[in-house]
């Protein structure tokens, strides 16, 4: 974890709805792994003081593009709204790279990703660590509609397999991506699956998946103050499970894991959906609920040995 | 330039008076990856408790205009593991370490400083957390009554008759001053002051609370005019309590601030959160200030506000 200053290189637009900026920050780039987050200071405003956290979306390691990274968001507030202004030589104060990123399988495996929104950011990152690998990448991208869908492009040439989907039929199937889920798993003969999105939707993949006894890793996303482990607000209720042999009840069993040291990535079957949070990121991101299923069983052990999350 | 920047706070000697504040720094571990803890005045660990608490439910945060509001309530491991676990690293990092604690009830309270007595060697000092608007239950904050403020001082000065002992006030009382006196007199050393102030914030358009626990404690920048009020209130009735001012502040003119108002140390909070490196700067701000102000020592901020002439 560092606090470094980067200049813009660029910033430009995925769609008409979505900014991106590259930044070059070679300590913070070199070290960044697929699921990790920065922590961005938004100006020097004391009106909103918090810095506000960004998944990785790309680093580009060699070529020209070389010791940047490049994050995604849409406008929310002062802190984006903020960011949405910068140009080229702009200096941000960015911590990171934070968090623990995606486990990557030990073996040759196919590797399954559901993306929702602007939540499908750490998705893009993962997939070209994996195709580096040597491991088959197939997306499910889905959103409410076209403008929402995050580079779609990108997705149809990093995926063997892709399948967009939105509520309003603007672009690929209409509905959401867990009513594709299924049968992409089929298709694919999926072996793990990798989902960042809205709670509903990491819920509801979580559950799929818990079902057919598949592994699923999630990356939430949530309201945090600090980023580096110390505020405790941007926890998640994980199932206890020493508590859980120990007590009868369910109540007492959770344990809240912060997502900024502990995650934002979780085991999808070890997350408690059902806490209040769900609704809460709905309203956060302006997404209608896609059925948050009431409980589900645990998830079964992990088939493959994962390589430890790089810091 | 070599400043002497030491305070006395009665017994408890600091090797400069920016500290940081409870529940804003962890024990330390995170941050010590960016700041060097023993460059720090000291550090207030998070309030621990008998029993580890698993805190409120999400959400448990969200940015208000200048500040933030939180309801977290007081998730920690406990004090076995603070005396087990954090305690001896924090020795190791050569930091000066309060302890801050916290309970339900005032037996509770006891149980800790008991624990912290037979197994806390080489605490600094205690600070008592009677002020966080998180608890079950709100309407009997110990720091909203002055009966209840006696109760617990009393209680824990009973079990660490040598260690300072500090209670940290809710400046969302009628009168801090009387809360203030109800302390001293049952046994406390000196005084924090402030804790978060009762907040709340309602989304509009889903017409619900912002933090899952309905009601939270407001910090930040926003804050920080109640902390130099308060400090300045029970400063000008108790002069020779010292008094650790905390409340919104980041900057080393936040804490030369707060000192003026009669604080003789400080304690960094939400600023943390933006950067681990804060104490450091506030640090470096109040040497800058001293020797552009020509101050020869620190003592000489306490309470130096000028309210005549």
């Amino acid at each position: 974890m560092l606090i470094s200053k980067g200049e813009v290189l660029s910033h430009k637009k995925y769609g008409e709805h979505y900014h991106s900026l590259t930044i070059v920050a070679p300590d913070i780039g070199a070290k960044a792994r697929p699921g990790q987050f920065v922590n961005i200071k938004c100006g020097e405003d004391r009106s909103h003081i918090l810095r506000r956290p960004f998944s990785v979306y790309r680093v580009h390691k060699r070529g020209g593009w070389a010791s940047t990274l490049e994050i995604v968001f849409d406008i929310r507030g002062p802190g984006t709204s903020f960011l949405s202004q910068l140009r080229g030589h702009s200096i941000v104060d960015l911590m990171g790279p934070l968090g623990r990123g995606f486990s990557l399988p030990r073996r040759r495996a196919h590797c399954l990703l559901v993306g929702g929104g602007i939540g499908a950011a750490p998705l893009f990152f993962l997939a070209d660590e994996l195709r580096n690998e040597g491991h088959r990448v197939d997306v499910i991208l889905g959103a409410r509609s076209m403008r929402h869908l995050l580079n779609p492009i990108e997705v149809r040439r990093l995926a063997s397999v892709y399948r967009i989907t939105t509520e309003d039929a603007s672009m690929g199937d209409r509905g959401r991506v867990t009513d594709v889920l299924e049968e992409t798993i089929e298709r694919c003969r999926a072996e793990i699956i990798y989902s960042c999105g809205p709670h509903p939707m990491l819920a509801a993949v979580s559950a799929m998946c818990a079902e057919r006894g598949l592994p699923v890793q999630v990356a939430v996303e949530e309201l945090m103050a600090c980023g580096y482990g110390v505020c405790m607000t941007c926890v998640v209720p994980l199932r206890d499970r020493a508590d859980r042999n120990a007590k009868k009840d369910a109540e007492e069993a959770i344990h809240y894991a912060r997502s900024c040291t502990e995650g934002p990535v979780f085991n999808g079957g070890d997350v408690i959906w059902d806490d209040n949070m769900g609704e809460f990121a709905v309203d956060q991101l302006e997404l209608s609920p896609a059925g948050v299923p009431t409980r589900h069983g645990p998830l079964p052990e992990q088939p493959h040995e994962h390589a430890p999350p790089g810091n | 330039m070599a400043v002497d920047l030491s305070m006395k706070l009665g017994a408890l000697e600091l090797a400069n008076p920016v500290l940081v504040a409870s529940g804003t720094f962890g024990s330390g571990r995170e941050a010590s990856r960016m700041i060097d803890l023993s460059t720090l005045g000291g550090v207030i660990v998070k309030s621990m408790t008998l029993t580890p608490w698993k805190g409120k439910p999400t959400p448990r945060m969200c940015e208000t205009p200048s500040g933030m509001l939180n309801a977290i309530g007081i998730q920690n491991k406990g004090v076995d593991h603070f005396i087990k676990e954090d305690l001896p690293w924090l020795k190791q990092q050569k930091a000066t370490v309060i302890a801050s604690i916290a309970g339900n009830t005032v037996e509770e309270f006891v149980k800790v400083a008991d624990k912290l007595r037979t197994g806390g060697r080489g605490i600094a000092a205690v600070e008592i957390n009677i002020s966080c608007p998180n608890l079950e239950d709100r309407s009997n904050m110990f720091s909203h009554s002055t009966a209840s403020t006696a109760a617990v001082v009393e209680g824990v000065k009973e079990a660490l008759k040598n260690v300072p002992v500090f209670p940290k006030l809710s400046p969302n009382v009628t009168s801090i001053v009387d809360i203030a006196g109800a302390a001293l007199e049952a046994g406390a050393d000196g005084l924090s002051l402030i804790n978060t102030i009762f907040g709340m914030a309602i989304d509009i358009e889903t017409r619900r609370p912002k933090l899952a626990g309905t009601v939270g404690g407001l910090s930040g920048p926003t804050i920080r005019p109640v902390a130099v009020r308060a400090v300045h209130e029970v400063h000008r009735t108790w002069p020779h309590v010292p008094i650790i001012g905390q409340g919104g502040v980041g900057s080393g003119r936040d804490a030369v601030e707060l000192m003026l108002a009669g604080a003789s140390a400080v304690a960094i909070g939400t600023a943390n959160f933006v950067t681990p490196r804060a104490a450091d700067e506030a640090i470096a701000g109040i040497s800058e200030y001293l020797a552009r102000h020509g101050v020869p020592a620190l003592s000489e901020l306490v309470g130096a506000v000028k309210l005549e002439g």
